[in-house]
């Protein structure tokens, strides 16, 4: 198996995730669309890795799943505010900062 | 045989993707995307990154995706369609440009000249993907980063403790919202908000 | 002292006197303004007088002095320099503007004594004369132009000084309108003149005039009927003549400096140095001379039926006028430049004499109203005779001999010439006719209610003040003529200033009598010694003493007709305007100048005015550029302010949307 199938699928997930968060409109499954394609780069960076022969790609994966992490948190903190001030869950009904 | 197990996990990896964009409860997309993950693991074993691919079960899989499991319950979500208020028309135009980046990316790789990508990678030591050396990179060439990223995820949990917050008795201005003010609760808390128990028991009515 | 420095010492001292009265007004207390232009002009008078005996001194070819003080733009081809030019032509002028100027500044020191506004009427009076002074002395076409508009904006500051007065200020406009017409002739004359000879150098354009331009060349007779428009809208000649009679509504002083002696001859002035050019373009003098003609005998006829006072001498003005433009044009140098000296004494007399009559009248100009003053103003009477008998021409004095000799010169031109002659004697019947009418009517007969209160040694006093033409009430404050008025009898200022010019006016025409003494003729030969007129037009001495005798004779036939219309059998006149119901209609409407000019210059251009705002400044400058430019603005920005829509997938759509183009760059780049 040449690397370039891992990098093909890595492409593919992201595009799904990026077409996910377009049409979903609950912001928790956007948020897991974001994770889709956090994860989708994930793959890729650790092909890279093993493509080289060194680590690198893989710390920098690990270092995106920090990241991946934290910023689940703060989102899934935001919902959790959206729900206790009775907002409705849906990207589309929040949009007060339009001009 | 490595092929049959990549292709099993490819087929897990997009079909757990797939499932996280498509299913309309969120809770079914949360355990697509866990079932993602795990193919991913598998995949992440492919190519020799085995701390990697522990840190994706344990961390990603186990701790992240509870979280979004516990949120899920508590907060629900509709079982929405896909359909946009802003038209089909936005339903069309994403997907074709999430086509289209999949397309460019795919031309990209297939058409690059990293020659690297064409066979299986260069050689590797004994120790590749392992703890200790990882652990290593770390502590040494990584350091900074490695610090860095212990300070965002000291950042992330107050951050995450201060905006899930409750805070009890009335409400400052600023927290004030004009969805607030046009539904008619101007921000003093309604009895039900006051009972701690209340909020334990479900998800308030809207 | 050498002759340039007097020469500018001339020019400086008004403007010194100006600069003074206007930023030190309100230091200068009472009458001390008034003395201080009148010393300034007096100054100015005493420096014509030393610039004339240097003169004087030099040698007779080297009469004509060019001071430069500096040059404007020497890199740019064009010599235009600040320069004056002094010769027999510029010194003679000044010395009549100056010593003019002088008295009737020292009549209105007491005359304009009790208007608020006298300190602002001494400094615009003294930048008149400065104006006047830099237009005469100017050695060239552009400070000729600068004091040509410097003159025009004084006459307006000036006519319409009782600023209050909505008569007086569309009479000052009216007045500034046709002058700036004129101007812009000047302008375009002196482009014409420039692009030939390519100087605009008085000297050097007179020398260079013959081998630039042929005989009746067109360019050349285009300039100068473009200078003539610029003389004729200055001095007041068919068809740029109707600000004149208007200009009447500022104050007697104004209308015996400006209007009288000084700025309406510039016109007259200008063709007399400009006469190497119409020389050349015999074309163009002729139409002078024709327009001179024309304008004379028009308001001659016009002055027999008016009855405002200074409209009666306005009109005479015009009259003389038009016999100094007629002269100049048909190149009878000495004799038009000779009219416009004696006609400056005596028209200045005629008019400080009005003041003072319209002084005992209380500010009323209405000859109808007016009778039986002689009794009570004997000096003001005798002003009156003295300037009269020398604006008829009745010998010996001066207007006599001057007005004549244009004559005699034209005749001497024998070919058409000879119709200009015979206008200009009927007209010389209808001067004398249209004096006298007016001292027989104001003089004679019984006296009026305010001439018997004077008998009684009281000045007749109006309880309400009101504007003489159309009666509206006015206060004495600022803008409007001051309470009190002033007359000759009483004023000892007045007196000094209308005696000198009765003397002037008396014996000013011995200078130059045909034949007999010709000190004008010799003092010009410098400055006319590359014309060929000069010397070789002379009436012959038969021609001369037909003329004289001629001239004598109509004038006691015009006063023997006024004495017999006005003082025998009075009730003639009304007899004759019934009979000639029709004729007397023209001429008091003026002979519908007004109308004709309202309805071919002024419609047209309210009309274009009227389009320009509703067409062009609404629909183009407004709707197109002002309107358009905001409003697409406008539109512009809400395109924009749409993407702002709130939707966070629309903004996440865009942003996919930027990577995949980015994406597509690099990957086409490569």
């Amino acid at each position: 198996m040449s690397l370039t199938w891992y990098v093909v699928v890595s492409a593919f997930v992201f595009a799904i995730g990026a077409g996910g968060v377009l049409v979903r409109r609950n912001p928790l499954v956007i948020l897991l669309c974001i994770e889709l394609m956090l994860n989708a780069a994930n793959l890729a960076l650790v092909a890279f890795a093993r493509a080289h022969g060194n680590q690198d790609g893989q710390v920098f994966a690990l270092i995106v799943m920090v990241v991946a992490a934290c910023e689940v948190a703060i989102g899934l903190g935001l919902i959790v505010a959206l729900f206790r001030q009775r907002l409705p869950i849906d990207v589309d009904e929040l949009r007060e900062l339009q001009g | 045989m490595a092929e049959v197990v990549f292709f099993i996990a490819a087929i897990g990896v997009i079909a757990g993707a797939v499932g996280t964009v498509t299913l309309r409860n969120p809770f079914y997309s949360v355990l697509a995307l866990v079932f993602h993950l795990l193919s991913l693991a598998a995949l992440f074993l492919l190519l020799r990154a085995e701390f990697v691919a522990a840190a994706q079960v344990v961390v990603y899989a186990g701790a992240v995706m509870v979280l979004y499991v516990f949120v899920v319950a508590y907060v629900g979500g509709d079982r929405s369609a896909l359909a946009a208020p802003v038209g089909p028309r936005l339903k069309v135009l994403s997907g074709l440009f999430a086509l289209a980046l999949l397309v460019e990316l795919c031309i990209a790789m297939i058409g690059t000249t990293l020659t690297v990508l064409d066979g299986q990678g260069t050689g590797f030591f004994a120790g590749f993907g392992s703890p200790r050396e990882i652990g290593r990179l770390f502590l040494t060439d990584f350091l900074l980063a490695f610090e860095l990223a212990s300070i965002l995820l000291l950042i992330a949990a107050v951050g995450a403790v201060l905006l899930a917050r409750r805070r009890s008795g009335l409400e400052m201005a600023g927290d004030l919202s004009v969805a607030d003010v046009m539904r008619g609760t101007h921000g003093t808390p309604g009895p039900a908000e006051l009972e701690t128990q209340a909020e334990a028991a479900g998800p308030a009515p809207r | 002292m050498s002759i340039e420095l007097l020469g500018w010492l001339v020019l400086l001292f008004p403007l010194a006197g100006t600069i003074v009265i206007a930023l030190g007004w309100r230091a200068l207390p009472g009458r001390a303004s008034g003395w201080i232009g009148t010393a300034a002009i007096a100054g100015a008078f005493v420096c014509s007088i030393l610039t004339l005996l240097e003169l004087e001194s030099h040698g007779h070819e080297e009469r004509q002095i060019v001071a430069v003080a500096w040059d404007y733009a020497a890199s740019l081809g064009v010599d235009a320099q600040m320069s004056i030019l002094i010769d027999p032509l510029s010194v003679f002028m000044i010395l009549v503007v100056s010593g003019v100027s002088m008295l009737i500044h020292l009549y209105s020191v007491s005359y304009m004594g009790s208007d608020e506004g006298y300190r602002r009427f001494f400094a615009y009076l003294n930048f008149f004369v400065f104006s006047m002074l830099l237009l005469v002395l100017a050695g060239n076409f552009l400070l000729l132009i600068v004091g040509w508009a410097f003159v025009g904006a004084a006459s307006y500051l000036l006519i319409s000084f009782w600023y209050r007065r909505t008569t007086a200020t569309s009479a000052g406009i009216k007045a500034f309108v046709i002058n700036v017409v004129g101007d812009v002739g000047l302008v375009l004359g002196t482009y014409f003149i420039l692009d030939g000879t390519g100087s605009v150098d008085y000297l050097k354009v007179f020398g260079a005039v013959e081998e630039s331009f042929s005989v009746n060349d067109g360019d050349l007779v285009a300039g100068c009927l473009l200078l003539l428009v610029g003389a004729f809208a200055k001095s007041a000649q068919v068809p740029l003549h109707t600000w004149l009679p208007d200009a009447m509504e500022g104050p007697t002083p104004v209308s015996a400096l400006i209007h009288a002696a000084t700025m309406v001859t510039a016109g007259v002035y200008l063709i007399a140095r400009m006469h190497p050019l119409f020389e050349h373009a015999p074309t163009a003098a002729d139409v002078g001379a024709i327009i001179g003609c024309l304008t004379l005998i028009l308001a001659a006829t016009i002055a027999i039926v008016v009855t405002d006072v200074k409209r009666v001498i306005a009109y005479s003005t015009m009259s003389q006028i038009g016999y100094m433009v007629m002269g100049v044009s048909s190149f009878a140098y000495t004799a038009g430049l000779f009219h416009l000296m004696t006609h400056a004494f005596f028209k200045a007399l005629l008019f400080m004499a009005a003041g003072s009559l319209i002084g005992a009248m209380a500010g009323v100009q209405d000859l109808d109203r007016m009778s039986g003053f002689r009794k009570a103003m004997p000096f003001t009477f005798g002003a009156f005779v003295i300037g009269g008998l020398a604006l008829a021409g009745v010998p010996p004095f001066s207007g006599f001999f001057s007005k004549d000799e244009i004559l005699a010169y034209t005749a001497a031109r024998e070919d058409w010439h000879i119709v200009l002659t015979v206008v200009g004697y009927i007209a010389a019947l209808l001067t004398a006719t249209y004096t006298f009418r007016l001292i027989f009517r104001a003089f004679y007969g019984d006296p009026s209610p305010e001439a018997r209160e004077l008998e009684h040694g009281h000045l007749y006093h109006a309880e309400e003040h009101t504007n003489p033409a159309t009666g509206e009430v006015e206060d004495t404050d600022v803008g409007f003529p001051g309470p009190e008025h002033h007359i000759a009898e009483r004023e000892g200022s007045m007196k000094i200033a209308m005696g000198a010019l009765a003397v002037l006016a008396i014996v000013g025409g011995f200078l130059q009598i045909p034949k007999v003494t010709e000190v004008l003729h010799h003092f010009f030969e410098p400055t006319f010694a590359n014309s060929e007129y000069f010397e070789e037009l002379e009436p012959s001495g038969t021609l001369t003493a037909v003329g004289l005798i001629l001239g004598a004779a109509l004038s006691l036939l015009g006063i023997a007709i006024a004495y017999a219309l006005w003082v025998r059998e009075r009730g003639r006149p009304a007899a004759i305007r019934q009979r000639a119901g029709f004729v007397h209609r023209v001429l008091v409407n003026k002979w519908y100048f007004d109308e004709i000019l309202e309805f071919m210059v002024v419609r047209p251009s309210a009309w274009f005015g009227r389009f320009a705002r509703n067409t062009f400044e609404r629909v183009v400058v407004n709707g197109l550029l002002v309107v358009g430019t905001s409003g697409a603005v406008r539109a512009g920005s809400a395109a924009v302010r749409a993407a702002q829509s709130g939707y966070l997938r629309y903004y996440v759509t865009l942003l996919l949307g930027g990577v995949v183009a980015l994406a597509l760059y690099f990957l086409l780049s490569t």
